[in-house]
């Protein structure tokens, strides 16, 4: 009996398949249901072995790579997975860069598999033939090309490894034709490490005391916190740290929904469009605790007056990170929930009312200068954040929203309320336009359980609107708003401030957004005036399927505070 | 200030591994002064020594950015008095009946150069050693006319025990360890 279980066992982890079946098994074999790609001439075995997994495996047809790769990372980025990418060669390839890059610099985790010439062809300019190894080795954190069938479980185990672990990204494996064709005996096996990369740095428990000791002697300290605290699972850990430590604490764009909207010590955003106190106070606190976030220059501004008066910890799982853009006074390496569990146990119960005091104190002047207008306009024209606002109220903060690129994008993260992590999806490092809609497709195909609301501009939504198509084909029932402004608005918005109104090319003479929806076979609205504007948000969200709304906005608001390129964090301005 | 380092990267022997880590310096906008791959004193593990003139903190930031690389092992950065380090320079030199060959024969003596092959009408001579060496010798072959010159990149090691060998021990155990963890 044993000895027929285990000669099953061998049958099952040893069978002979082609390279394209091994493919397909790999994924399969790590917990891949979905996946997104644009099928090709260099990439039809595996295609051709997909059609028999269909129901194991779903595919997500789009119409565009690029369209396949936003959609593969809004889904990473509301699951607990990577998403999984398929193209094929040359072009199919080459449509993934802007992903890839996007990806690695937001560090979202994706296996993307593009097919290759055959490898006799290598080299000689073979139709469809593009050194996307070459292409894509800056915006990947790791790539391989497969030659032989027998090596693809393995590349695909140690790909779905890298993507994941320490501080995820996207990887990238190439197979030739002649791979996917070839046959290979069969067997998984997950990768489990290998020597030449250390995704989790071992915390040293003495920067850990250093820590606390510099965090419970603070009499301003100020916790900064980016998305490093939602890919290492720590939002639980950093509620706690916060709440014990009563330390007020802002976000970065890509931070937003690791901690509630509305905690008492959720303070708000950084950076240059981010709120009045957070900015301002950077340059007052005593101790900055940098958790998960790598100070991006627009959060940074000016570096060489920021945050000079402070000591600075920062917690971070990249060593690359450390002292990059600003000196860490104590560096804390390693995953931020084990780090954060761990100073939680060296840091005393602590309260800041005063110090909090001072963040209401700037925050409300914001609220009266810029927030009251934008949230409550006594004006005609309807603004972006109204709408934000209404969407807020009747999801009751409970959504997903997924932003494209600009001031529709930093009006919805300065007003949007979250109660959930994972809620907040939107192209933080690259600023890519055009990530909206294919991501909110994938963030609803990643969670389906919730509402998926869009937010994108005019301007973005013509960059990838073809996804329309996939978004009728794939029924998935997302909401995309429109917030249409006719401009590139954030573009003429610097172009008002810093180049004398010349507005150079940002003038949008925009198509029937409406008809152009409804053509693709989906529920379309548009709306105008503030008194319509709930019934229309309400029909959107009553529409059993996706649906499109188009909300027309004034055509020149600014979206502010600001800090101006070049400016101190301190130097933002309220108009 | 800038100034001359020298960065030693071990590495597993990888295709592309060597573009990937260049790639760092173009992104940075970095000039590779001198690049040389080879085996090291270890199986399968490769060395490449990079030499750049760069501000300290920079050079800092782009090894710890190389080092980062998956399949890059470790990387050091050393500055000119940390290495003993070596150039190998060829020279073509054109001969015939109107060669002195005796002040040729000195100037490579006093140099501490050496004949490597007669060819014909030319020699190829070779001379070993710093880049200011080379180009000595360089100066001081050009009254017999220079005909060809080549200097390969820098190679160095450094003056300090090798702390590698344990750093790679390290690794190989904790690799060890993540997969006993995860079993």
């Amino acid at each position: 009996m044993e000895a027929l279980a285990i000669s099953k066992n061998i049958e099952k982890q040893l069978k002979t398949l082609t390279g394209a079946e091994a493919v397909i098994q790999s994924l399969i074999e790590e917990g891949t249901e979905i996946l997104f790609g644009y099928p090709g001439g260099a990439i039809m075995p595996i295609y051709d072995a997909l059609y028999k997994h269909q129901d194991e495996l779903k595919h997500v047809l789009t119409r565009h790579e690029q369209g396949a790769i936003h959609a593969a990372q809004g889904f990473a980025r509301v699951s607990d997975k990577p998403g999984v990418v398929f193209a094929t060669s040359g072009p199919g390839a080459t449509n993934l860069i802007t992903g890839l890059a996007d990806a690695k610099i937001d560090s979202t985790p994706l296996v993307c598999i593009t097919g290759q010439v055959q490898s006799s062809l290598l080299g000689t300019d073979a139709f469809q033939e593009t050194d996307v190894i070459s292409l894509s080795m800056p915006v990947t954190k790791w790539n391989y090309q497969v030659t032989k069938a027998e090596e693809i479980p393995a590349a695909i185990a140690k790909a779905f490894y890298i993507a994941k672990s320490g501080r995820p990204g996207p990887v990238l494996i190439d197979i030739t034709k002649d791979a996917q064709f070839a046959s290979l005996e069969y067997s998984y096996r997950k990768c489990e490490g290998f020597r030449s990369y250390n995704p989790s740095p071992a915390i040293d428990i003495n920067k850990i005391e250093e820590a606390a000791e510099l965090i419970n002697k603070a009499k301003k300290p100020y916790i900064l916190f980016g998305q490093g605290v939602i890919l290492s699972k720590a939002e639980k850990e950093f509620r706690s740290f916060v709440e014990k430590t009563g330390i007020p604490a802002a976000w970065t764009l890509l931070g937003l929904s690791a901690l509630p909207t509305d905690h008492p010590l959720n303070v708000g955003m950084l950076g240059m469009h981010g709120n009045y106190g957070p900015n301002k106070l950077t340059n007052e606190c005593d101790v900055l605790i940098a958790v998960g976030m790598r100070f991006d220059d627009r959060v940074t501004g000016n570096l060489s007056r920021y945050a000079r008066q402070a000591k600075v910890i920062h917690l971070e799982i990249d060593p690359a990170e450390i002292n990059k853009n600003v000196h860490a006074d104590v560096p804390v390496l390693g995953d931020a929930r084990k780090s954060l569990s761990l100073l939680m146990e060296y840091c005393h119960a602590n309260e800041h009312t005063e110090w909090l005091e001072r963040f209401e104190t700037l925050n409300r002047l914001e609220y009266n200068k810029v927030i009251q207008d934008e949230l409550h306009p006594e004006q005609e024209g309807l603004t972006m954040g109204e709408v934000i606002r209404r969407v807020n109220e009747l999801t009751d903060g409970d959504a997903i929203v997924v932003t494209d690129v600009g001031q529709h994008q930093m009006v919805a993260c300065r007003y949007a309320r979250f109660k959930q992590p994972k809620s907040n999806i939107t192209s933080g490092g690259l600023g890519t336009m055009g990530f909206c809609l294919p991501a909110a497709l994938g963030a609803k195909l990643g969670a389906p359980e919730r509402e998926v609301v869009g937010i994108i501009g005019d301007g973005g939504f013509q960059m990838t609107l073809q996804e329309l198509g996939t978004v009728f084909q794939t029924q998935a029932a997302v909401k995309i708003i429109i917030l249409n402004n006719q401009f590139l608005g954030m573009v003429r918005q610097w172009q008002q401030l810093f180049f004398d109104k010349r507005y150079s090319s940002t003038e949008l003479v925009n198509p029937d957004f409406v008809s152009i929806t409804k053509g693709f076979g989906i529920e379309a609205s548009s709306v105008s005036e503030r008194e319509n504007l709930d019934g229309a948000l309400k029909a959107m969200f009553d529409h059993n399927g996706p649906y499109l709304l188009e909300v027309n906005v004034e055509k020149e608001c600014n979206v502010f505070p600001m800090v101006p390129s070049g400016a101190s964090v301190d130097e933002i301005r309220l108009e | 200030m800038k100034k001359i380092y020298t960065i030693v990267i071990f590495t597993e022997n990888k295709i592309g591994l060597l573009n990937r880590v260049t790639s760092l310096f173009t992104q940075r906008h970095i000039n590779i002064e001198s690049l040389t791959t080879s085996e090291s004193e270890y199986e399968g593990i490769h060395r490449f020594t990079v030499v750049i003139e760069e501000e300290k903190e920079r050079t800092l930031k782009i090894v710890r950015q190389i080092e980062k690389q998956v399949e890059v092992l470790k990387a050091f950065c050393f500055a000119d008095d940390e290495v003993v380090s070596s150039e190998i320079a060829l020279y073509k030199i054109k001969v015939d009946e109107s060669t002195d060959r005796e002040a040729l024969q000195s100037v490579i003596s006093q140099h501490q150069a050496h004949f490597k092959e007669q060819i014909e009408d030319f020699i190829i001579i070779e001379k070993t050693g710093l880049k200011l060496e080379t180009h000595k010798l360089f100066k001081a072959l050009q009254p017999y006319g220079i005909q060809g010159f080549v200097r390969s990149g820098r190679v160095a090691l450094s003056k300090t025990i090798s702390t590698f060998s344990k750093h790679l021990k390290d690794l190989e155990e904790h690799s060890k360890e993540i997969i006993s963890v995860n079993q």
